[in-house]
């Protein structure tokens, strides 16, 4: 049986007297990819932002419920958020490089926890950028900005950037749809190389890549987990009407 | 691209073709068992008719999911396509490997006829030849090859036509060997309807080279209707 890796249970949001999320229980194991999907505002996006306390930002937003993280609470008075964002990284719809160099941004991370050896950024950089499947494309020209690069390298390199602190978890929010379809491609490959050191949990509206690449797939609609199996048993046979029309499109 | 794809879909291929090696074995062991009256052997065809259709369920259900998981469009879904209809003509084919069998394992007239019994041995030759061409034509994706192989059913109709000739002929002159001339004749059109789905194959690989749903030669055709 293979380690979960984050619980969570009973999860209510509320955005002042809106309720966004009513009641969701979901656990995820190891080196899977899980893909949450459901039309918008269903509250997938609000969902994931909560497994690396994104949530605490807005302040009419109110999360209860339990989050683990390897048994440890992620919602913790003593959890620092800093810390917990280094082992539950993410990646946003729209690539978001700073306007530094290539090797700026992927060290970013790094140079915060405190590392300054050159040798140790040096190798990161490059292993960073390889998982990433961007080093090819940028290798000679690591010191040129980030933000010359088309949008597809730019979000590669936004996720070479996470993967550079070593994450447990990935949670990517539409990773691919400001990209085309090449791009997202690239990016999709990566994510199945991925999966086997991390854990990924990824928001998509693109149905069909979620049935490409997720290990197991989440149907939310209003606010409530409808459905959460195996991508295999959501694309072929669902229990729910409510997924069944929603991936065929009847609705949303 | 799309690595993981890829690899199953080449894994769907070479299921596709073991389960044609499986068949063809059967076709030879049945034939065989048949000519030898070695009811053991036909015993065997007919235990292990169950691995050729559990592969079959598993090779549907395995390009239902890569249908419906990864929209596979032109070549990649014509591969699916023809590993779909031609994994359930190879099925069939087995079918009639076991009917062989069951016949072997009925026979009850002793009186045989061996003129006629070497005309089933080298019948079954050339069909077990045509399984296997056809298969080598289909992972080679040959399409001039399937045409060829189709063009070769007019030989396995011969003989299957040459044996019920016979086979009247046998019994008009010794009544012994009616019971034993009717399986023969049985045995026959089973070999014959294996070629017909051999000639499906061939089909299907057209469509799987250029997309074009083809008849190669329908049975209105061949009776001369």
């Amino acid at each position: 049986m293979a380690n979960k890796i984050i619980e969570s249970a009973d999860v209510h949001l509320f955005y002042g007297k809106n309720e966004a999320l009513k009641g969701i229980n979901m656990d995820f194991v190891e080196n899977e990819i899980t893909a949450l999907i459901g039309p918008s505002g269903c509250g997938k996006s609000t969902y994931l932002r909560c497994l690396n306390r994104m949530n605490d930002l807005i302040d009419s937003a109110k999360v209860t419920g339990k989050f683990l993280l390897n048994g440890q609470d992620i919602y913790a008075p003593e959890m620092d958020t800093v810390k917990l964002r280094k082992e539950v990284g993410m990646v946003f719809q729209q690539p978001n490089p700073f306007p530094f160099s290539i090797y700026d941004n992927v060290i970013y991370g790094l140079r915060l926890s405190g590392i300054k050896d050159h040798r140790v950024l040096d190798e990161a950089v490059e292993s960073s950028l390889k998982q990433a499947a961007v080093w090819d494309d940028v290798k000679d020209k690591l010191h040129e900005s980030a933000l010359s690069l088309s949008g597809g390298q730019q979000q590669r390199v936004c996720i070479a950037r996470v993967l550079a602190v070593k994450p447990q978890v990935i949670l990517m929010d539409e990773p691919t749809s400001a990209l085309d379809p090449i791009s997202s491609a690239k990016i999709e490959n990566m994510l199945l190389e991925l999966r086997q050191q991390y854990t990924i949990i990824m928001v998509t509206h693109n149905m069909h890549q979620a049935s490409r690449i997720s290990d197991k797939t989440a149907f939310f609609l209003q606010g409530e987990l409808i459905e959460y199996a195996p991508t295999k048993k959501i694309f072929l046979n669902p229990t729910e009407k409510e997924t069944e029309d929603y991936i065929s499109g009847r609705f949303g | 691209m799309r690595r993981l794809f890829e690899d199953e879909l080449n894994d769907l291929h070479v299921r596709f073709s073991e389960m044609g090696m499986m068949v063809n074995e059967a076709i030879y062991k049945s034939v065989k068992a048949f000519i030898n009256h070695d009811k053991q052997l036909a015993r065997e065809v007919i235990a292990d008719d169950h691995k050729i259709n559990e592969r079959e369920t598993d090779l549907e259900s395995k390009s239902f999911e890569l249908i419906a998981l990864q929209q596979p469009v032109s070549t990649d879904l014509r591969v699916i396509v023809t590993i779909m209809k031609a994994s359930s003509d190879l099925e069939r084919m087995g079918d009639h490997a076991v009917s062989i069998a069951k016949s072997t394992i009925r026979v009850k007239g002793n009186t045989r006829v061996p003129d006629i019994e070497k005309d089933i041995a080298d019948m079954a030759d050339k069909v077990k030849q045509m399984v296997e061409e056809v298969l080598d034509a289909y992972v080679k994706e040959d399409r001039k090859k399937a045409l060829a192989i189709a063009s070769e059913d007019a030989a396995i109709n011969a003989y299957s036509e040459n044996i019920y000739d016979d086979c009247i002929k046998e019994m008009q002159r010794d009544s012994e060997t009616v019971i034993g001339s009717m399986d023969y004749m049985l045995v026959a059109s089973y070999l014959e309807r294996i070629g017909d789905y051999v000639m499906n194959i061939c089909e299907w690989i057209v469509y799987l080279r250029t997309g074009k749903v083809v008849e190669l030669n329908s049975n209105a055709q061949e009776d001369k209707f």
